[in-house]
C-alpha cells in the first residue's frame, strides 16, 4: 500500500477536557515573574497556550500610574486560571478563591468557575498541606468550584483528593520554581494508574518543577493529560524561545505517548538485516 | 469614621459605601473584588453597602502568577 494512501496523516489527538473547560493547548502557562508585561504577552502568544494561571493579590492603591495585568491580558482569548497561592491555611484559600471568581465574574471571563487550589504547609519548599488542601477542596466543591489541585506526587493523596470531588489532581514533578523537572516519574505513574481507573478521561496534570522542555515531554511520556508551568519559561535566558520549546516539548511527549514507546531492553537489537552481511561476524 | 483598607487605616464620612470608598481610592472596579470583615461583598451589593466603625477591608485584583 502506498504511503498515507489511506490513513490520514498523524495528529495530535483532541484537546484537554478539564471539567467543563476544552482546552486547545496541553499546557497551561503562569503569568508570574516575567521581564516586562510585554515580554509576558509574547511568551504567553508563543507558548501555544489558550489558558494561563494569575494570582489574586492587594491592589496598590498608593500607586495609581501602576499597571495592572489585566491591560496586557487579551481575556477573550486566554480562560483565566485563578489561583490561591500564598495560602496557608484552607479558610484563607477559600476567601481567595472566592475573590477571583468575583474578579473573572466581572470580566466575563470563563474562567469564574474554576480554581487553581493552593494550600501550601512549608514557605522554604512550598510543599502542599495535604490535609488543608483536602478541606479545602471539599468547602469549595460545595460551593460550586471546579477544582484543580496543586499536590505533592503522594499518590494516596491524589486519590482523596479525587474522592473530594476535584476536576483535576494536579501533581508536583519537583518543588515549585526549582527546575529539578519530575524526580519521581514512578509515584506520577501510580497517580495516573489510581485517577485513571475506570475513569481514563480523568484529567492529571502536572503542576510545578518544569525546568526545560524535556521535563515535559518526559511528564507527558507518562502519560498525563497536561503540564502547568511557569518559572521555566519566565526565568530562562531567553524566555519567547523557551516558550516555543515548551509549546514543541508538549507535542513531541504527546505524541511520543500515543505512539507508545518501545520497550527498554539490556542489549542492542539490530537495525540493519543480520544477513547476506559481507563481513564476518566475531562470534 | 476609620476603616482599615488592604491593613492601612483609612478615615471615611458616616454612611459611606462600598461604591463610595473605590470611587475615592480611583481604581478600576471591573478589576478588582472587595471583602469586608473577612466576607466577599459582590459587586451588585457595593452601592448598598454601607461601611461600619473599623471595618476591615481588603480590596484585590489580579496580578501574575503560576
Amino acid at each position: 500500500m502506498a504511503l498515507g494512501a489511506q490513513n490520514p496523516p498523524p495528529q495530535l489527538d483532541g484537546r484537554l477536557q478539564v471539567g467543563t473547560h476544552t482546552l486547545a493547548s496541553r499546557l497551561i502557562v503562569g503569568t508570574g515573574k516575567y521581564a516586562s508585561y510585554e515580554q509576558m504577552a509574547e511568551a504567553l502568544a508563543l507558548s501555544g497556550t489558550d489558558c494561563i494561571t494569575v494570582a489574586v493579590r492587594r491592589e496598590r492603591l498608593v500607586n495609581a500610574a501602576g499597571q495592572n495585568i489585566l491591560e496586557h491580558i487579551d481575556t477573550g482569548r486566554y480562560t483565566l486560571l485563578p489561583n490561591t497561592a500564598g495560602c496557608f491555611t484552607a479558610d484563607d484559600a477559600v476567601r481567595v478563591a472566592r475573590l477571583g471568581r468575583e474578579i473573572l465574574l466581572s470580566l466575563q471571563n470563563p474562567g469564574a468557575d474554576w480554581v487553581k487550589l493552593e494550600v501550601l504547609g512549608d514557605s522554604k519548599t512550598l510543599l502542599p498541606d495535604p490535609i488543608a488542601t483536602l478541606q479545602a477542596t471539599e468547602k469549595l466543591v460545595a460551593e460550586g468550584f471546579q477544582v484543580l489541585c496543586y499536590t505533592s506526587d503522594d499518590p494516596v493523596a491524589a486519590r482523596r483528593l479525587k474522592e473530594a470531588g476535584a476536576t483535576s489532581v494536579m501533581p508536583a514533578g519537583s518543588p515549585i520554581g526549582s527546575g529539578q523537572g519530575i524526580l519521581n516519574p514512578n509515584n506520577i505513574r501510580i497517580c495516573l494508574e489510581y485517577l485513571k481507573d475506570g475513569d481514563p478521561d480523568y484529567p492529571v496534570i502536572v503542576d510545578a518543577g518544569v525546568g526545560t522542555a524535556s521535563d515535559v515531554t518526559i511528564a507527558m511520556e507518562l502519560g498525563v493529560d497536561g503540564v502547568l508551568l511557569n518559572t521555566g519559561i519566565a526565568h530562562a535566558a531567553d524566555p519567547l524561545q523557551m516558550a516555543l520549546a515548551m509549546r514543541s516539548a508538549i507535542e513531541a511527549g504527546r505524541l511520543a505517548y500515543l505512539a507508545g514507546r518501545i520497550p527498554k531492553k539490556l542489549s542492542a537489537t539490530a537495525s540493519s538485516p543480520q544477513s547476506g552481511t559481507i563481513a564476518p561476524k566475531p562470534r | 469614621m476609620n476603616v482599615f483598607v488592604n491593613g492601612d487605616p483609612h478615615n471615611v464620612s458616616e454612611g459611606t459605601t462600598v461604591a463610595q470608598l473605590l470611587a475615592e481610592l480611583d481604581v478600576t472596579a471591573r478589576h478588582i473584588a472587595v471583602e469586608v470583615n473577612l466576607e466577599l461583598v459582590p459587586r451588585t451589593q457595593h452601592a448598598e453597602h454601607r461601611l461600619r466603625e473599623n471595618d476591615r477591608l481588603e480590596v484585590v485584583t489580579l496580578v501574575g502568577g503560576g
